[in-house]
């Protein structure tokens, strides 16, 4: 669950990176990253099935913590509250199978909206690329959509606010010195990479018209 | 100081089998100064004197080193005082007219007995897999025979401080025994004298752990601060290590 929950993080600061070229507010940027993405072919493919087989073990893991928490204590505390610190339990760290569940949901919708939705075509110079760039901006146009995406990405938040620190700690990489350094990277990180996804829709839903 | 009046919501429960529920108690003129089981011990002479079932709860040395007292208070194991077993709870800490509600540990591998007592064997089970080392200690040997540096003998001795008293699984959102199995694994990871039982301890108590039914940790940390003893959940991370090295080789 730790090694595939850092791949993933791995990737979403990647997949970041890509998006933030739409900021550019230059079509062409966007387009032609992801034209180029897709011309390295075997190298992607094979990420990608990396990306999907990390990402069912972690649920697997994850649903199986679930459920034998379930099984664990039959019968619930009419009352069980935290101690405060040192504890690192808080609403991230007891909500990780729902953010987790919500965030495939969301994978899914994005994935059938983008990678396999509608393909726009533009030409550069005599190369006729998919037009993503417009399709985002459609997208993004939605009012219910960024609504939808903002909430996600709060949510995204809440699973790497407690995920980060939590992979290393079960990885057995933990330092009395180094875990609350840890710790804090992975909110900042957390921090990071919501807000950096957020901007996306608020920049193109405010600022970027409708072609 | 001005002794206490209050009110006890206690779980009792008949035996293993039966559904338990809420009680509602009270108890007047409470000393500040006694400990909270000698406020349990006030009300069960009351109950007594009455021709009531007294309420059972666990304790022996009441000095905060057995690991036998328990009880989950106002939901939390051992009361809201940092590294302080309930018997060396004071009721100093709470107020006069105070609702004070009291509940078993709760977890599958720790079924109630009765009333507050739960049957915590399954530490027993984890222990007898690999909680000792198997060799001839005859009588007491030389203290300095095996040279131990004073960093592992401080690090082994924190270890070595958990009592067993099972808070950590009451109050793990999962009911995961991690820290628990944790400590009794690292106290003998920087021992000469755990060496050559290292690799096949931490599986065998491991296995065990996992066939009582304790949850998954999910690192919540919850075990950490209900800690009477402060045990650190660098042990769990510890007991990672030496699970993997063990598991590879």
């Amino acid at each position: 669950m730790a090694l595939a929950g850092l791949f993933w993080i791995l990737f979403l600061i990647i997949h970041l990176l890509g998006n933030l070229t739409i900021l550019t507010g230059n079509p062409a940027t966007l387009n032609l990253y992801s034209h180029k993405l897709l011309s390295t072919g075997p190298l992607l493919y094979f990420l990608e099935a990396l990306l999907v087989i990390a990402l069912v073990l972690h649920m697997i893991y994850g649903v199986t913590v679930f459920l034998d928490k379930r099984r664990a204590r039959p019968q619930k505390y009419e009352r069980l509250r935290s101690k405060g610190a040192p504890s690192k339990e808080n609403i991230s760290s007891l909500t990780m199978i729902y953010s987790g569940v919500l965030l495939f949901v969301f994978l899914v919708v994005h994935l059938l909206n983008f990678k396999y939705g509608k393909v726009y075509t533009v030409e550069y110079d005599g190369v006729v690329v998919r037009d993503l760039y417009r399709l985002v901006v459609e997208t993004f146009h939605q009012p219910l959509y960024v609504v939808f995406y903002v909430v996600i990405m709060i949510l995204l938040f809440s699973h790497l606010r407690h995920g980060f620190w939590s992979a290393f700690q079960s990885l057995g990489l933990a330092h009395p010195r180094y875990t609350p350094i840890i710790y804090a990277i992975g909110i900042l990180l957390a921090i990071v990479l919501a807000v950096g996804y957020i901007l996306l829709p608020i920049y193109v839903y405010f600022f970027v018209p409708l072609p | 100081m001005k002794k206490l009046n209050l009110t006890l919501r206690i779980w009792r429960q008949r035996n293993a089998n039966s559904p338990g529920k809420f009680e509602t108690y009270q108890v007047r003129d409470i000393s500040p100064e006694m400990s909270f089981l000698e406020m349990l011990d006030v009300l069960n002479e009351e109950l007594t004197k009455k021709g009531e079932e007294p309420i059972e709860f666990d304790n022996d040395c009441r000095e905060g080193i057995c690991g036998m007292c328990s009880l989950v208070i106002n939901g939390i194991p051992h009361g809201k005082l940092h590294r302080t077993a309930t018997c060396q709870l004071h009721m100093r800490h709470f107020k006069d007219g105070e609702t004070i509600t009291i509940e078993p540990f709760r977890a599958k591998a720790f079924p109630v007995i009765k009333d507050l007592v739960v049957d915590r064997s399954a530490f027993d089970r984890i222990i007898a897999k690999g909680g000792y080392i198997s060799v001839n200690t005859g009588s007491a040997p030389d203290a300095n025979a095996i040279p131990v540096p004073k960093e592992a003998a401080d690090a082994a001795m924190d270890a070595a401080e958990c009592i067993g008293c099972g808070a950590c699984v009451a109050a793990c959102p999962n009911a995961s025994a991690s820290l628990f199995v944790a400590a009794k694994v690292s106290q003998y990871t920087f021992l000469p004298q755990g060496q050559p039982e290292r690799k096949r301890r931490v599986l065998r108590m491991v296995e065990q752990m996992d066939r009582e039914g304790f949850g998954n940790c999910s690192n919540h940390g919850e075990c950490e601060a209900v800690c009477p003893k402060g045990i650190s959940i660098m042990n769990i991370a510890r007991m990672r290590r030496e699970y993997i090295k063990a598991s590879f080789s």
